[in-house]
């Protein structure tokens, strides 16, 4: 096997497994230790900033790639959306959401690791680990980002997005991804193995946006009945 | 009229010395642990002072509690359920460790480590949490005894909303221990503000819990929450609150604080209380003790008796509510008054004002505090003391707080003149002789059956109340995973194992 097999044709469907996997064990087993593990306690300034800029960067880059990935070249093309106005739809968005991403990212990173000594206390090795994954899969991102933006760039609509469509049909497109430039290859391992932390994480709280408060009583209630 | 049961408590703050032993016994018993360090479930403060959290009472700051909107309408004052989303990312409101304090500890070891020298060697202060060199500069109850009186006393929010000026300087001023918990509201704001669901008001005894289970760390019952009563683990990442030590309560002892006090000030019984008119009272626009206590329903009532019957109320539940020590002093005898009202969560732990203030102002003023005379002088003149208890009890209005310190000052003379033979004036004033002296009999004399009327709970819904709390992970049908809710913080496989200093 290449190693574009191993990366593109072995790599996501292990990560996709042990996400699914490892997400039934920690629900089962951990609901205790199911928490966004706020550090807010021990430092507030930095987090107030760098916190929501991460946060907000975050959804808009996953809205970016959804939209990037998911919808095929075919089908902007039949809305009439032009190569060009498509380009500058993606790189302005790309460009804010990795600014806002990298910026509250970096942000998070310094209070954690060098300002605040209150900080290294509450870190974990699954938030190390966590962190080296995510920031390697965000910079190198935003290098693909960065590098449509000043050259003519890659269209991945016609290599990753082929790629990332055919890992969901069972049938990896390998060839396609071999065929981006070594940063979106990099990046989609790096996103690989984001999944495959994710469940041993603090990103489990992703899952447990609390939109049922919206609709719930003000005041709940414990009832021998229940 | 939909009749529940509330686990109440009263303290009588004329009897605290301030000796904080319920808070030292609070901590032995549940937050000696890893992560809430921090943590004072129970905590004695000096008034005037800053308290704990520092300046918690300051609600432009915190956000606690609840106001209501420009149409009369009840809201959280940390905004709705939009803006609690809005900023789950970071929390404007919620106090930093140093709001509270930076536990410590010293380097003990230097002590027997220390090479021979000139000198004796010297603990120096180590950070509980992280372990390095510190200093300490405030504490859980850093102004005790009004130490630092100008540089602490004159920041009490308290002092700040008086019209009239406090004088600060040691010899005029004047001070009282308030030993807090959570206040196990009628509308508490805490679960109110939960985004996960996770804290509940259990109807059964109305004790305000956590589902570690549930709980997703989002922290805004610890911003909501006005007392500050709702705390942060910083290592299960989860909240914690005082739980009114329900596994006690279930099976008919008073809390670890109430047993343990040394002044015997604390009363526990059960009040029963209308839910159906919780969400009025905490939105009235009146007198705000009034209307909390419109919520508690008279325990002798026949139509209260009869549907807290069909409500599912045990018969020696009504039984012990009707000789609740907490009917008696916060409704029959009204003598007790809820904190802070003016939060409207309909707080369920009462205070007796001190008289002490007073009666030192009586002296001081060269009268003589055994005469009821001279100290209902002193209550109608001596605006200071009085003012500043109506910013805590009665949300302002002084005249509720003298009633109350009359009525105090009436049973002292009362009885006085019952054994020393004295000219008896009190019972001129409208206050009945029986009332008095049960008074008597309740706040000086009261016998542990008479300061605890605490119904064991039912047995046969043991396993329900058990279903709720002790999931603890040894207990789950042979695993070491999370069967059921857990509300009290225990060690899992997600436990760090930092070492402490």
């Amino acid at each position: 096997m290449t190693y574009a097999s191993i990366a593109f044709g072995v790599c996501p469907y292990v990560a996709i497994v042990v996400f699914i996997v490892g997400h039934v064990w920690r629900w089962k087993q951990d609901q205790f230790g199911w928490t966004s593990r706020t550090s807010q306690l021990m430092e507030k300034r930095w987090l107030m900033i760098g916190s929501p800029l991460f946060h907000v960067g975050a959804l808009l880059a996953v809205l970016g790639h959804a939209m990037g990935l998911l919808v095929p070249a075919w089908l902007t093309e039949k809305l009439g959306v032009s190569d060009h106005v498509y380009h500058l739809m993606a790189v302005t968005g790309g460009v804010l959401a990795g600014v806002l991403l990298l910026s509250g990212l970096a942000i998070l990173l310094l209070r954690r690791f060098i300002t605040k000594a209150r900080l290294r206390v509450v870190t974990r090795r699954a938030d190390i680990v966590m962190y080296i994954v995510l920031g390697l899969t965000a910079v190198l991102g935003f290098t693909g980002t960065l590098v449509n933006v000043f050259t003519a760039g890659h269209d991945y609509r016609s290599t990753v997005a082929i790629w990332f469509r055919s890992v969901f049909t069972l049938q990896p497109d390998v060839a396609a991804m071999a065929a981006s430039p070594w940063y979106f290859q990099a990046h989609a391992v790096c996103a690989c193995a984001v999944l495959a932390v994710w469940p041993f994480s603090r990103l489990v709280h992703v899952w447990s946006v609390p939109l049922g408060y919206l609709i719930r009583p003000r005041i709940v209630y414990h009832t021998s009945a229940e | 009229m939909r009749v529940r049961a509330q686990m109440a408590m009263v303290m009588n703050l004329d009897k605290c010395i301030g000796c904080s032993t319920c808070s030292v016994t609070c901590k032995q018993t549940w937050t000696n642990r890893d992560g809430v360090e921090y943590v004072w479930f129970n905590n004695v403060e000096t008034k005037p002072g800053v308290g704990y959290p520092t300046r918690w009472e300051d609600q432009a700051r915190w956000k606690g509690g609840w106001k209501l909107d420009s149409k009369g309408r009840l809201r959280l004052r940390s905004g709705g359920k939009i803006r609690k989303l809005a900023t789950i990312f970071a929390n404007p409101d919620l106090p930093s460790l140093d709001d509270y304090y930076e536990p410590a500890t010293y380097d003990y070891d230097s002590l027997v480590t220390a090479p021979a020298s000139e000198r004796m060697p010297v603990a120096r202060p180590l950070s509980a949490i992280t372990g390095l060199p510190m200093k300490m500069e405030t504490g859980p109850n850093w102004d005790d005894d009004l130490g630092g009186s100008a540089l602490y006393a004159a920041a009490d929010p308290n002092i700040a909303a008086m019209s009239e000026r406090v004088q600060l300087s040691f010899e005029q001023t004047f001070m009282f221990h308030l030993p807090r918990i959570c206040e196990h509201c009628l509308n508490p704001a805490c679960v109110a503000s939960c985004p996960s669901g996770a804290m509940y008001k259990r109807e059964t005894d109305g004790i305000v819990l956590v589902d570690e289970n549930k709980c997703r760390g989002w922290r805004m019952c610890v911003s909501a929450c006005p007392y500050k009563k709702v705390y942060l683990n910083h290592v299960t990442a989860k909240a914690e609150k005082c739980t009114f030590c329900f596994p006690r309560i279930e099976e008919g002892t008073p809390t670890v604080c109430a047993e343990t006090c040394v002044g015997r000030l604390r009363y526990i019984g059960l009040v029963l209380y209308n839910l159906d008119a919780v969400e009025e009272a905490a939105g009235s626009s009146g007198d705000l003790v009034e209307a909390a206590r419109s919520c508690l329903l008279d325990p002798f009532d026949e139509t209260v008796i009869a549907q807290a019957k069909l409500d599912g109320i045990a018969e020696d539940w009504i039984a012990a509510a009707q000789r609740s020590p907490i009917w008696a002093l916060a409704m029959k005898h009204q003598v007790a008054l809820p904190l802070h009202p003016e939060y409207r969560t309909l707080p369920m732990v009462w205070y007796i004002p001190p008289l002490s203030p007073v009666l030192d102002a009586t002296a001081a003023m060269g009268g003589d505090n055994t005469s009821a005379d001279d100290v209902f002088h002193a209550v109608t003149t001596m605006r200071v003391p009085l003012d500043y208890l109506a910013q805590l009890f009665t949300a302002g209005d002084a005249d509720l707080v003298a009633g109350v310190l009359m009525k105090l000052a009436a049973v002292r003379s009362h009885m006085r003149a019952l054994t020393t033979g004295a000219p008896n004036t009190t019972t001129d004033r409208g206050l009945e002789a029986a009332d008095l002296e049960e008074l008597y009999r309740l706040l000086a004399i009261a016998k542990i059956a008479d300061r605890f009327v605490i119904p064991a709970a039912h047995r046969e819904e043991g396993a329900q109340l058990a279903s709720w709390t002790s999931g603890y992970p040894l207990d789950g049908p042979g695993s070491v995973g999370m069967s059921g809710p857990v509300p009290v913080a225990v060690p899992t496989l997600a436990r760090s194992t930092r070492r402490r200093p």
